[in-house]
């Protein structure tokens, strides 16, 4: 089967004032329809770049870069953008402050001349587990957890095929992320979602991912199943040691 | 058993305001050894403003009752301002989250943990610039006199951490308060600075409360652990017992936290009871 | 009655899109209120606005009607504010002429601030070398003195208030520009921004839609405390015959008027120079309430 998502060789470099600092080096994956593929790493790994040029949103350079078969150029039509959606990671900076939660969902299906709206609107409030009374607050009056949840309502109500999401509940109390991961399970199964999950937390990515790519500086250390996460069974030592820092604080083998 | 170093009893902190009063932390009862305590708690549970309290830094209009505040057989309640400059940083101390906002980032780091030696402890510029050096050494800082001379954002996190901890323990304090000292941190950077910390408050007999929204990093790194809900203290227990834990709060939260050795289909989630909030 | 009212703006949970944005008027209208500075300045611009509004029917003479036994009369019981040189009603005149002021400042407001808006937002959002012209020719109209300028254009069209306002316009408006292209620098990165580029909302849809609302209030803020600066620019013109033509009643053509006899007849140019005086602080002590409660921090 073709890959949904395939990345060969993708790199990214940003340049200011004469100085280049290479964000993303070479890495290449590919991820399979209906899969949840996990990129893992630590600030500067270069993650969140990563799923930032599949969407378009920097330049990037790479010898095959195609979503659903198609390039994915750094220009694309309206119609390419309803080929994949992305949820934040800030749910304090993700909404439009003098925006309501009507507001910012009716805004992706009246740029795509869709009709049938309101109706629309209301069933995205509901899948996401809002009520109704949610709907014409402004995100001021919502907690970050019902913002994160407006923000994937946001992403999903065009029925994107694919969804990025970027360290989507780094920001959230644990008792809210779990609400917000189990979501994420029921959405991904509901609607048959691609998806591609940046987390630095190695935890939150075994819980809903596939497979999961390992970065480091910039480039791909490893690919690595769930199972071998939680087993232990990896071939690097920089994996090694993100999975012993994540169990929390030993008293020093060093 | 240690002699109490802090004695905490009925601690009450609340913020009149526009709306009504907001009470941040409700009889808030527990007391500190030569020990790590770790007080676990999500936003809005009252355990930030309990470690200002201690510190007697709750920012007006906050107002702060208890029934017992001691510390080393000092009552907390009747200090002065004055009295409180001169507990803090000498006998007290607090690291916070972020290095690039509790540093001051027009002094070199060199200067500012000198400061802290003219102040508290009275010695000569050189005596102290000893010291300073010293301090960086323990906390495993490679080229200290290099980063004596560098300014707060030319450090890296886990090092401007490093610094902070160097700052607050020259003075030599018994009790440190950690509010989230590692949550701006990368998670292999994150052990690093933590074993530093084990090390030397354990070298120096201190007390040590860790506030943290972190279970995971609370429950290896403490030895009991007070869990907040709403301004309360929910629960008391050894580290160790966590999952044995009786509140049904506590038992939720360690149910919610996604684990590498536990597989779940669904991660638990938290019903709140509105009878915890009484 | 009023409680239910109130209660339904405030509610946490709106039930409708009227209700949501009149609540959010609401609270901001409150806010507005409870500053005394604002307070102080909203009733001043408001005691402006109904002068204007009611001026015939609060003046018992009208402002042109020469009296010319009555000339120069003082204060009294039947002239509240005394008669000028010709023998016109003061009172009726600094009525009337508050209609002139409000004029111009309105005349002025909507035209440099949607200009202002306009060129502040793009040069912002696009950056490049579309930044760098506009804001090069934002520096040139910067340049000019205000005052020169209209008198430059009076000398080209002669006087009047439409080239008054045209002239205290295009050196005005800059200034919006450049507030504007600053707030648009602080939230073209944001994540609402690129999640609105990713949905595919075209460049105009996003500017106008989410950058626009954002830069109203700084904006707003600016418009008012520069109308003091306007009605003082607007005046000086009047002051110097390049205002409102006579007979129309005009403060600063009036105090220009009352320069010959100030010392002995000084109700002919301090009343209007006190209309002056007050409304320019009305509209100061409103925009540094507006500024406090849109934006404390640069208070």
């Amino acid at each position: 089967m073709a890959p949904m998502i395939a990345v060969e060789d993708l790199s990214v470099t940003f340049r200011s004032a004469g100085r280049e600092f290479r964000a993303v080096q070479n890495v290449s994956f590919d991820v399979a329809p209906g899969e949840t593929f996990g990129i893992v790493g630590e600030s500067g790994s270069g993650k969140s770049t990563i799923l930032r040029a599949i969407a378009g949103l920097v330049p990037s350079a790479s010898k095959r870069l195609e979503v659903n078969g198609r390039p994915a150029a750094l220009r694309r039509s309206r119609d390419d953008r309803r080929m994949l959606q992305f949820v934040f990671q800030d749910p304090y900076a993700s909404l439009h402050p003098r925006q309501t939660v009507d507001d910012i969902l009716r805004e992706p299906l009246e740029i795509h001349h869709e009709d049938n709206i309101d109706k629309r609107v209301t069933a995205a409030i509901a899948d996401v587990g809002l009520s109704p009374t949610h709907r014409f607050r402004y995100p001021h009056q919502l907690s970050g957890g019902q913002r994160q949840r407006v923000a994937i309502a946001r992403a999903l109500i065009l029925s994107p095929p694919i969804l990025l999401l970027d360290e989507p509940t780094s920001a959230l109390d644990v008792s809210v992320q779990a609400e917000i991961l189990n979501l994420l399970g029921k959405l991904r199964q509901t609607y048959s979602l691609t998806s591609i999950l940046v987390s630095h937390d190695l935890a939150v990515v075994a819980h809903l991912c596939n497979r999961i790519a390992i970065m480091q500086f910039g480039r791909l250390v490893e690919t690595i199943t769930a199972d071998d996460l939680r087993s232990g069974d990896v071939t690097a030592d920089y994996t090694r040691q993100l999975i012993a820092a994540s169990r929390g604080f030993t008293r020093a083998s060093a | 058993m240690s002699a109490s170093l802090l004695t905490i009893e009925d601690l009450n902190v609340s913020f009149p305001g526009r709306s009504g009063i907001t009470h941040a932390v409700r009889n808030a009862s527990f007391t500190l050894g030569r020990e790590r305590l770790g007080i676990v708690g999500e936003s809005g549970s009252g355990k930030s403003t309990t470690g200002r309290a201690l510190l007697g830094l709750v920012p007006r209009p906050g107002i702060v009752t208890a029934q017992t505040m001691t510390y080393a057989g000092r009552n907390l309640l009747a200090c002065s301002e004055r009295e409180w400059q001169e507990l803090r940083g000498r006998r007290m101390s607090m690291v916070m989250q972020d290095p690039k906002y509790s540093l001051n980032p027009v002094q070199t780091v060199g200067h500012q943990i000198s400061e802290t030696c003219y102040l508290h402890l009275r010695t000569s510029r050189e005596d102290a610039r000893r010291r300073t050096i010293a301090m960086l050494e323990a906390v495993q800082i490679r080229d200290p006199e290099l980063v004596s001379q560098l300014y707060p954002h030319q450090l890296s996190g886990g090092m401007g951490q490093r610094v902070m901890i160097a700052m607050m323990l020259i003075a030599e304090p018994d009790l440190l308060i950690a509010d989230e000292p590692t949550s701006a941190l990368d998670v292999t950077v994150q052990n690093e600075v933590l074993r530093i910390l084990d090390a030397l408050v354990r070298e120096r007999g201190m007390g040590l409360i860790f506030i943290s929204h972190n279970l995971t990093v609370v429950s290896s790194f403490c030895d009991r652990v007070l869990i907040m809900y709403g301004g309360r203290i929910v629960e008391e227990c050894a580290a160790r017992d966590l999952n044995n834990a009786r509140h049904p709060y506590t038992r939720a939260l360690v149910a919610a936290t996604p684990s590498l050795d536990v597989p779940r289909a669904e991660l638990a989630t938290v019903v709140r009871d509105p009878a915890w909030l009484q | 009655m009023t409680d239910t009212l109130s209660s339904w703006l405030t509610t946490d949970a709106p039930a409708s899109r009227r209700q949501a944005v009149l609540g959010n008027l609401y609270r901001g209208g409150t806010a507005i209120l409870r500053n005394p500075t604002a307070l102080v300045g909203l009733i001043i611009v408001a005691l402006l606005l109904l002068a204007a509004v009611f001026a015939p029917l609060l003046s018992t003479y009208s402002p042109i009607a020469q009296d010319l036994p009555n000339r120069l009369a003082p204060p009294s019981p039947a002239h509240w504010f005394g008669t000028d040189e010709l023998g016109r009603d003061i009172l009726a005149r600094t009525l009337f002429g508050a209609r002139v002021t409000l004029t111009i400042v309105a005349l002025v407001s909507i035209v440099v601030a949607p200009i202002g808006l306009a060129v502040g937002t793009v040069a912002g959002y696009a950056g490049g070398w579309v930044d760098a012209v506009l804001m090069r020719i934002t520096d040139v109209f910067l340049a000019f003195p205000r005052l020169v300028l209209a008198l430059a254009f009076a000398a080209a069209l002669g006087p009047g208030i439409e080239n008054a306002v045209i002239a205290i316009s295009l050196t005005a408006w800059p200034a919006y520009a450049r507030i504007a292209r600053s707030e648009t620098l602080a939230i073209a990165q944001s994540d609402f921004i690129q999640a609105a580029v990713l949905q595919g909302a075209s460049t105009w849809r996003i500017l106008f839609r989410h950058i626009v609302p954002l830069c109203l209030s700084s904006v707003i803020v600016r418009l008012t405390l520069d109308m003091a600066g306007i009605i003082l620019t607007a005046a000086g013109l009047g002051f110097l015959g390049l205002g409102a033509q006579p007979p129309t009643a005009e403060w600063g053509a009036m105090v220009s008027s009352g320069r010959d006899v100030i010392l002995d007849q000084w109700w002919v140019a301090t009343i209007p120079g006190l209309a002056i005086f007050i409304v320019s602080l009305g509209f100061n002590l409103l925009g540094d309430g507006l500024r406090d409660v849109f934006d404390p921090k640069s208070a």
